[in-house]
Parts: structure tokens; C-alpha cells; sequence
């Protein structure tokens, strides 16, 4: 840009390149955890229990001499899935290979993961940017295994195997990201396709997600473009610590940049580490000659092959996907894309409960309000997941059905929702709704001699002869008071059945 | 793949090197002999090169064994204590080994 301030010639030290010249070029690497229940080579139980360190190993696992590692076939059909959701190439043909390096949580000292031949190659995700649907390309995704962990404690470090051998897929992505949010985007993106395809929890406290970011910036120069080094950010485990590394090291690389002037070449790149305490990212003393992990194919595994047969079953076994169901849900029940939104990108449980709720009240403007309000608010509030919430779908429905045909109000429903909210979940049938009711007479009154008496009151009321006469005039906005006075004397009343009864029997020009 | 170079020059500095990744230690008056067998070993290998490979498929493994696959069924597991048993150090849940710098692979115990 000619009138950057900077354009003269160089860009002076000390000063930083003007906002609209710098692009960040941002790839993630995201390291899944997959939900089966034994390690990726061995029968082993793959449930973290960091609670009881230690407990969850084999000889396998501990890279005792003598043990064989088997695949686990279903964390390989789960690898092949992913591919396929994320339309990568799916290998006929894939392999093992070792990547050495020596550390503690690393018992056999080297990972079994996939180097020049990974179950799925090139793909695709598309994210919600600031300018519209944004295509992310994918590089490849393959399977290895996880270390463990370790623990710094005063002096020693303690290591936990318990999560060693898990199986992770890892997802490479091209540099395509432009802004920390569209990395957030897409990793947002991910996670929701993830858990919508059963394939990990995807609980970033426990590690099930972890992800290393990718970030240099281009910059626009008078003598044309150049660019930062790369610095890789690793392990990072939440969201927002990605976002925030990002913008942290936008900062820091423009600062370098005019301090230094250095620019983007082969042997540059530098790894750090995310301190969320301080929110910075510190140097990591580079592991030496790191890139050398002299992968070699593992010769304790054989490669395994896959049919079309086998892909395309696969294939029909992947689901709706969070997307498809998005718009599909927005459509049938003509729903706001907020709110579709909002019961999609809470989880396929909560959107399956959402949509039983729908079917059975016939209703699903009316459910998707309960949903997004009511039940998302008391999730939180009792700190339940969606299975085990005290009022299952079909009971929801039950009661807003009765809601929809006019037989109960709000106010009522509310009553009957609260009731059966301090109940276990176990009584909570639909039936349980209907005796509620009954027990309660929480039917609406829409009509009757009390419901009448009330009428002719706040119409006989010389209070309310102001009122009467504007809504005779056309505002029938003013019969809101008389309608508060009959509420208020006939309990149970049904609203909607108040409001017309008041505008027939007050007539006029409305 | 590379092709393998003709005749390998494998210097001292790639022994060295190459003993430090495997946290091998190395005493400097080895080095040379390590250098010199390495070259044999290899100059032997590069006999392969001989070989009219133009036409053979890569190989990814030596037997013709495809799709060893096991279901996802647990299998019993180690008792803790017997996970620990040959671990230098211990405190009986953990295995404990010297401290481990932040960020940093340098070997323990140095």
C-alpha cells in the first residue's frame, strides 16, 4: 500500500507495519482422541482413570521385550471415517512406521504412527468465516498412538502410562486460516463433526483434543511481500488458548520483524509453548535435531488394505452430518438459523432430544423455545448432561403437545415443567404429565360461569371504561389490563381464550 | 526415496550424531572404528544397488501378510504393582525418574 507509513523504504526499526498489510497464515494440527474402549495396539483399557495412575497397562504397553502390537479394528474404521467426513482421499494400501525419540512417557522409545503412507490423505472442511463459507484444505489424517504423562513434582517427574498406546488421529490441515477466529472456526468445525460421528468425546480438559498451531504473517512491504518465521505452537487444549497464542503471536512476530527484519526461510522455524497462566508463548529449548526421528516401517505390523466394498460401507455408516442437519432441522421445523444453530452446536445428544421433543408435541417452533431456554438453562444449573436429564424427550413433548392444543397455558406449563424437574427421571413419563394436570387442575379454563362472571366484572368496572373505549376506537392493544384482571381472578384461565372473549364482547371497530 | 549414494561417506560427525540420538555414549577414541565399520556395513549394503530395480514394487514389509486386525475387546491388564516392579524409582503409583525441564528432551540423568 503506497501510503502506508512505512512505505518510504525500509520499514524503520522499532515501528510496526500498518494493520491492513499483515495477513496471518495459520495451519492446525489436531490430535483427536478416539473413543474405543482398548489402546490402538493392544487389548488394554483405554478409559484415562488419571485417578489411578498406572493401572491401565500391559506389557504391550510398558514396551516390555517379547510383546506384539495387534491393530484395534475399530479405531481404524473410526480413522477411515474422519477421512470420509472430511472428503480426503482414503488409502487402498496404508502402513506403520516408528518415529524415534527418547522421553520417559514413551516406553518403547519410539511412536507407532504413519509417515508416507496415512489412512486418509487430501480433504476438506468448510467454516463459517467473516466473508461467508470459507473452504480449509486438509493434508492428510492418520493414526498413531499417545505417551503418556508426566507430572513435575519438586525435584523428580512422575510418569502415568495409563494413556500411553491410546489411539489418536491426527488431522493436519494446509496453512489456510487467516485470523485466530477462523482457526477457532475450524476447530469448532471439527470438534462438532467429531462428536456428531462418535468417533471421540472430544473433552479438551481431559486431552481427548489437543491441537499445535501453525502461525507466521505476511507482511506488505514497499519491496514486496514478505514473511515471518514460523513458529509452532504446541499442546494447546482449549479454544481460547488458541485464539489468544495466535493474537500473542501476531505481536510478537511483527515486533521481531521490525526489530530484526528476519524473514521466513528453511531452517527457521521455531517451536514454543502456550503458558495460560501468563498468556504468553515461551521458547521451547528445541529438541535437539527434533526433525530427525528417523522413522524406519514398523516391522512387528503389517499393512493393512481396504476394499471399495469396505469404504463404501463405511461411508453409509457416517450419519447426517452437523451441517446437513443444521439446515435439515431449520427447514422441517421451521426454525430460526440461530436457533437451529444454537441445538446443533450444543451435540448430536441434545439435537436428537430436540427432535423427539418436536415429533411428540407436533410442534417445533414451541420445542425449540423450551429447548434452547428452559432445558439449556437447567442443564447448566443442575449440571446434567442431556441423557440424564429428569425430563426425558417423549415427557417434554407429551406436555408441550398439550400445551399446542390449547388445553393447558404457559404459566400452567411451567408449573407442570418445575413439578417434574425436582422428580428422578424415572418417574417422569408422559403419563406422570397428565396426572400433574389433573391433580392440579391445571387445565386451561376457556370458557364456563366463573370465566364468564369475570368477563362482565372488568367490563362492568368503571376503572376500565377508559380502556373499553380505545379498544372500541381499534387500539386492541388496551384490553391488556382487563385481560390481567381476569387472569388474575380465574386462575387457570387460558389467555389467548380471555383476549378474544374481551375483544368480541367489547366489539367496535377492531 | 533418495538414491543411495554410490560409495557412503559416512563421516565421523554422522556417527557421533547418530549415537546421540540413541543416547549412546560414544567415548571419543571409538568414534573412528565406529566410522570404519559403519562404512563396511554399508559399502556392503550398496551391493543392493546392482540390482535392476525398475520394475519391482516398493516393499512395505518383508512377508506377504495384509490386515492383521484384532476387535476392540479388553484383555486383562497389569496390576499396578506389577507395572512398577522393574522401575529404577517409584512411589508406588508412579514411576519416578530425574526431573524433566520444561519443553526440553534432555535425556534423564544426563
Amino acid at each position: 500500500m503506497s501510503d502506508a507509513p512505512h512505505s518510504a523504504d525500509q520499514p524503520s526499526r522499532g515501528s510496526l507495519p500498518d494493520d491492513r498489510d499483515i495477513e496471518a497464515v495459520i495451519g492446525l494440527e489436531v490430535h483427536a482422541q478416539l473413543a474405543t474402549r482398548t489402546k490402538l495396539f493392544s487389548g488394554c483399557a483405554a478409559d484415562f482413570a488419571p485417578d489411578e495412575p498406572n493401572t491401565r497397562t500391559d506389557p504391550l504397553v510398558l514396551g516390555l521385550p517379547g510383546s506384539l502390537p495387534v491393530l484395534n479394528a475399530a479405531a481404524f474404521r473410526m480413522a477411515v471415517k474422519v477421512g470420509l467426513a472430511l472428503n480426503c482421499e482414503i488409502a487402498r494400501f496404508c502402513k506403520w512406521d516408528r518415529k524415534q525419540y527418547y522421553y520417559p512417557d514413551l516406553p518403547k522409545g519410539y511412536q507407532i504412527s504413519q509417515y508416507d503412507l496415512p489412512v486418509c490423505g487430501e480433504g476438506w472442511l468448510d467454516i463459517d468465516a467473516e466473508e461467508g463459507v470459507k473452504r480449509i484444505g486438509i493434508t492428510r489424517a492418520h493414526l498413531e498412538e499417545d505417551a503418556g504423562k508426566n507430572m513435575h513434582a519438586g525435584g523428580v517427574s512422575k510418569v502415568d502410562l495409563n494413556r500411553a498406546g491410546t489411539p489418536l488421529v491426527e488431522i493436519v490441515s494446509e496453512p489456510d486460516m487467516s485470523s485466530a477466529a477462523e482457526a477457532k472456526a475450524y476447530l469448532e468445525r471439527l470438534k462438532l463433526l467429531l462428536t456428531y460421528l462418535g468417533v471421540s468425546d472430544c473433552n479438551m480438559q481431559e486431552g481427548s483434543l489437543r491441537c499445535d498451531v501453525n502461525v507466521n504473517f505476511k507482511i506488505s512491504t514497499a519491496d514486496g511481500a514478505k514473511a515471518t518465521p514460523i513458529a509452532e505452537v504446541k499442546n494447546l487444549n482449549s479454544f481460547r488458548g488458541v485464539e489468544a497464542a495466535i493474537e500473542f503471536e501476531r505481536t510478537r512476530q511483527l515486533e521481531e520483524f521490525a526489530r530484526t527484519g528476519e524473514t521466513l526461510n528453511a531452517g527457521n522455524k521455531t517451536t514454543r509453548g502456550w503458558d495460560p497462566d501468563r498468556q504468553v508463548t515461551v521458547p521451547q529449548r528445541t529438541k535437539e535435531e527434533a526433525a530427525d526421528y528417523r522413522y524406519f516401517p514398523d516391522p512387528d505390523l503389517v499393512p493393512v488394505t481396504l476394499t471399495e466394498e469396505a469404504i463404501e460401507a463405511l461411508r453409509g455408516e457416517l450419519g447426517e452430518f452437523p451441517a446437513d442437519r443444521r439446515v435439515r432441522i431449520g427447514e422441517v421445523w421451521e426454525l430460526s438459523d440461530y436457533d437451529a444453530g444454537v441445538i446443533i452446536e450444543r451435540g448430536k445428544p441434545f439435537a436428537d432430544y430436540y427432535e423427539e421433543v418436536a415429533q411428540t408435541a407436533d410442534d417445533g417452533k414451541r420445542a425449540a423455545n423450551w429447548c434452547t431456554q428452559d432445558v439449556l438453562r437447567d442443564l447448566s444449573e443442575l449440571n446434567h448432561e442431556i441423557d440424564t436429564f429428569p425430563i426425558p424427550a417423549g415427557t417434554l413433548g407429551h406436555l408441550l403437545k398439550r400445551v399446542s392444543a390449547g388445553e393447558l397455558n404457559t404459566k400452567a406449563a411451567r408449573d407442570v415443567y418445575a413439578d417434574l424437574l425436582s422428580r428422578p427421571r424415572g418417574q417422569n413419563t408422559p403419563e406422570t404429565v397428565d396426572a400433574i394436570i389433573d391433580e392440579r387442575g391445571l387445565i386451561a379454563v376457556t370458557g364456563g360461569a366463573e370465566l364468564e362472571a369475570a368477563i362482565d366484572d372488568a367490563l362492568a368496572n368503571p376503572k376500565n371504561a377508559v380502556a373499553i373505549e380505545t379498544v372500541r376506537d381499534g387500539k386492541q392493544q388496551a384490553v391488556g389490563p382487563l385481560m390481567g384482571q381476569v387472569l388474575k381472578a380465574v386462575s387457570g384461565a387460558d389467555p389467548k381464550t380471555v383476549r378474544a372473549m374481551l375483544l368480541e364482547r367489547i366489539g367496535g371497530a377492531g | 526415496m533418495a538414491e543411495p549414494a554410490a560409495n557412503p561417506q559416512i563421516t565421523r560427525e554422522d556417527v557421533a550424531r547418530v549415537a546421540r540420538l540413541s543416547r549412546l555414549a560414544v567415548k571419543p577414541g571409538e568414534l573412528k572404528a565406529f566410522t570404519n565399520q559403519l562404512r563396511a556395513i554399508l559399502g556392503y549394503v550398496n551391493l543392493l544397488d546392482e540390482v535392476d530395480t525398475a520394475d519391482v514394487e516398493p516393499m512395505a514389509h518383508a512377508i506377504e501378510v495384509r490386515d492383521v486386525l484384532r476387535e476392540d475387546v479388553p484383555t486383562p491388564m497389569l496390576p499396578r504393582e506389577a507395572a512398577l516392579a522393574n522401575a529404577p524409582a517409584t512411589d508406588g503409583e508412579f514411576f519416578l525418574v530425574p526431573q524433566i525441564l520444561g519443553g526440553s528432551d534432555t535425556p534423564s540423568g544426563k
